[in-house]
């Protein structure tokens, strides 16, 4: 039973941890826009490279 | 006449916000943003304004968020960069309501991270025991799990369970009893006998009880709030999009047109033919015609002169007036209006919720219920500690869980159906009392019609004078233009002088062309005839040499207007017109639709003592209104929904609001709600078989931590996937 004394409170640090990722990243405003934000991660618009290509494109 | 310069400068810096370190910002909304690529594509034009530092678009809720270095840059090059890409945008400021449910929304969340945290942590701990209890824990090892559990537990709860006390505080207060009621007995009663049992070395603790209780129902809430959050977020947007504004004299002579915001009362405003008068107030100069009908539903024009009052919502038709902006809410339409709503608003008959009822008739038997075991036990001869602790474990288990998420987990399903078929509920509540509708009244004038006028007599008009003439009124801001050019779809604008009062003038190929009054155009013998056929439209010809061709103009109905009335009534509603209009115009829509019962040249008086006399019959009434005059018989009405053109105070009274042009998100708004209110009684049902198996084990003494946990999350989920199904109106009976 003495592992306890360490797995205990590895468990709850873990969690502990978890939580304070959680509040940081609502803190952060990481919650406002759940739709654009899962968008954002698969366009590629927002690449300096396509920013330029699309400007010569214009021209 | 030629008061003003055809272009006006735009002032829109009240909108701006000063940030510190010489940073201005800007939030604007946004319309036509329908894919993900567009936010890409508006923040990277945004961005390549001179002076722009920060660009970054919200895709949930339409908005754009602008910050500049001060004086590099201006709201107007932001607009026009977007409109260039395709997209109307106007700024925005939020409302207090909104920044209110934003932070509610927030503060939810927050909680019910840490309630998931604790549930985890404490499941961890629980399950421990459980799984010892049943093979060889030691007590020791025990009473140290149960004491993290409390040291998890109790700060937690008493952290993310404010929601409910402070609401269960708030009922009591007010001398009633809600769901939070019992939901809070449970929490305190399950952490108070765990503690002690801990104390007592004992073998059950049920932190992970009340905690999961917690996290459960936090679910429910926060889905609740996101939704309400969401609504009033494109409320918002569709109000800043109107981009009210109003011409001021800034000096005696200067105009600069400013939002409706900047103006204060004792301003002098500039309204312009075939422009909406955005203020309420009083006719300094000039003389016109208004088009009332959003107010009263009048279509007929009124002339007003100086003196005159004038009120937001109208239009105003031929000439240009001066107007001194009095208070919001003077004026002696606007103060009957006021005064009706407030002495309808106070004698709305208090509904008792659903979930209230439910309530109020389950706390009592529960809590009799589990005083009968405690004083049952006793008389069977077990120790007063023990039959307590299973009387508290009859409280526990039969803590509404499933029946706190019953009703708002359909509300949330609901509201979201109501809003994919553009219709934004003010409030959830508003869905019970849908469901129990048996009449709807309608308002004839931008309800049941199209908010603008329309072109009547297209079939009997050549296409290619339609065109033309649609290609003339496009120099023309009168209203009955507007409807010309909407008919034709003409985009290329002649080379036109505008006679105000009279109409426009073009020379096409050395033939002159007209548009305008029958007089002007020396169409009277024509305009004769189609005045026969047409009795109550507006007149506007047009000669092109020497043909001539005269337009009637008038209000149509929606398009879907007779068919959803069809369908209302084949849902067993009665349905009646109740308008400030004439008796002929409101005959004739009557006729169109079917309707059988129609009123005519009502006042907001009238139209109230008719809901009464409905209400007397136990009549349970939906009214569906967009002008001023309405907003008193919406705010009597059991419940009620307003188009989104309506004017603000009218939108304000209503349950709910629709957009579009179609008539359909009305009866969508009753069937829908017929299957939610079906599903929340189902769902009512299935807490109390969820009872009615749970108690028995708990009066007997066989309800251990673990079955509570089972039976807790079990019901739960089986409430929650019942109540998917009220997002698919179609199975409804």
């Amino acid at each position: 039973m003495n592992v306890l004394v360490y797995l205990l409170p590895l468990a709850l640090s873990l969690g502990a941890l978890g939580l304070a990722g959680f509040v940081w990243s609502l803190r952060s405003k990481q919650f406002e826009d759940l739709q654009g934000a899962g968008w954002r991660a698969i366009s590629d618009d927002d690449l300096p490279d396509a920013i330029s290509k699309d400007q010569t494109n214009e021209r | 006449m030629s008061l003003v310069a055809p272009q006006v400068q735009r002032d829109l810096s009240t909108f701006v916000r000063q940030d510190t370190g010489g940073v201005q910002s800007l939030e604007l909304a946004i319309e036509g943003m329908r894919c993900a690529g567009c936010m890409a594509t508006i923040e990277n034009t945004v961005m390549k304004i001179t002076g722009v530092t920060m660009a970054r678009v919200n895709f949930s809720s339409h908005r754009l968020n602008v910050e500049w270095r001060e004086g590099t840059s201006s709201p107007d090059a932001v607009i026009a960069a977007v409109a260039g890409k395709g997209f109307r945008a106007y700024p925005f400021v939020a409302k207090q309501a909104e920044t209110a449910e934003a932070n509610e929304e927030k503060r939810l969340l927050r909680y019910l991270g840490v309630a998931a945290f604790a549930g985890m942590n404490i499941m961890l701990l629980s399950v421990s025991v459980w799984s010892g209890n049943a093979s060889d824990i030691n007590p020791e090892t025990r009473d140290f799990f149960h004491w993290l559990s409390a040291l998890i537990a109790l700060p937690a709860a008493a952290y993310a369970g404010q929601p409910f006390f402070e609401s269960a505080i708030r009922a009591l207060k007010a001398r009633h009893v809600n769901m939070d009621v019992p939901i809070t007995l449970g929490i305190l009663l399950a952490l108070g006998m765990s503690v002690v049992e801990t104390l007592n070395h004992g073998e059950h603790a049920y932190f992970d009880s009340a905690v999961m209780l917690i996290f459960f129902l936090l679910i429910g809430r926060y889905l609740d709030q996101a939704m309400r959050h969401k609504t009033r977020a494109v409320a918002g947007n569709l109000a800043a999009l109107k981009a009210e504004t109003a011409i001021k004299f800034i000096s005696e002579k200067e105009v600069r047109e400013v939002p409706i915001a900047a103006i204060a009362p004792g301003d002098i405003v500039l309204v312009r033919p075939g422009e909406r008068v955005s203020v309420d107030g009083k006719v300094v100069s000039g003389h016109s015609e208004i088009d009332q009908s959003l107010i009263t539903g009048e279509t007929d024009y009124v002339a007003i002169a100086e003196d005159a009052m004038v009120y937001a919502g109208t239009l105003n038709v031929s000439g240009t007036l001066k107007v001194r902006v009095l208070n919001a809410a003077t004026g002696t339409l606007l103060d009957e209006v006021n005064q009706l709503i407030e002495r309808a608003t106070s004698t709305k008959s208090q509904h008792l919720l659903l979930a209230d009822r439910a309530a109020q008739l389950y706390a009592p038997l529960v809590h009799a219920t589990a005083l009968i075991t405690l004083i049952g036990w006793i008389i069977f001869g077990l120790a007063w500690q023990k039959a307590l602790i299973i009387a508290i474990t009859v409280l526990i288990i039969t803590c509404p869980c499933a029946l706190g998420l019953a009703v708002p987990a359909v509300q949330v399903v609901a509201a979201g159906a109501l809003f994919r078929r553009s219709v934004l509920l003010n409030q959830g509540s508003a869905l019970e009392r849908f469901a129990e509708v048996d009449t709807v009244i309608f308002d004839k004038t931008g309800t049941l019609t199209m908010p603008m006028p329309e072109l009547a007599n297209a079939a009997d008009i050549s296409r290619p004078d339609l065109e033309l003439a649609g290609r003339l009124g496009l120099s023309s801001r009168h209203p009955l233009s507007q409807a010309i050019v909407g008919a034709s779809g003409a985009t290329a604008p002649l080379e036109a002088e505008e006679e105000p009062g009279l109409g426009v003038k073009a020379t096409l190929d050395g033939k002159t062309l007209l548009l305008g009054r029958p007089s002007y155009c020396k169409a009277e013998a024509e305009a004769d005839a189609v005045a026969r056929q047409y009795p109550d439209a507006s007149l506007m010809a047009f000669r092109h040499g020497e043909r001539v061709v005269v337009f009637a103009i008038q209000q149509v109905l929606r398009p879907d207007a007779v068919q959803t009335v069809r369908k209302l009534q084949a849902l067993g509603l009665d349905i009646e017109i109740l308008s400030g209009d004439r008796e002929a115009a409101v005959a004739d829509s009557a006729c169109a639709l079917g309707i059988a019962r129609a009123m005519s040249g009502l006042t907001p008086a009238d139209k109230i003592n008719r809901i009464e006399a409905l209400k007397a019959q136990g009549r349970k009434v939906l009214m569906v209104g967009d002008g001023l005059n309405d907003a008193p018989a919406l705010a009597a009405a059991h419940v009620s929904i307003s188009p989104v053109t309506a004017v603000h105070l009218t939108q304000a009274a209503a349950d709910a609001v629709f957009l579009g042009s179609r008539l359909t998100p009305v009866l969508a708004a009753v069937t829908i709600s017929r299957r939610a209110k079906h599903l929340m009684v189902q769902n009512l049902w299935l807490a109390v078989i969820y009872n009615a198996i749970a108690v028995p084990l708990a009066i007997a003494g066989y309800a251990t931590p673990l079955v509570a946990a089972l039976a807790m999350s079990g019901s739960s989920v089986i409430v929650t996937l019942n109540a998917l199904r009220a997002a698919n109106p179609r199975r409804a009976s």
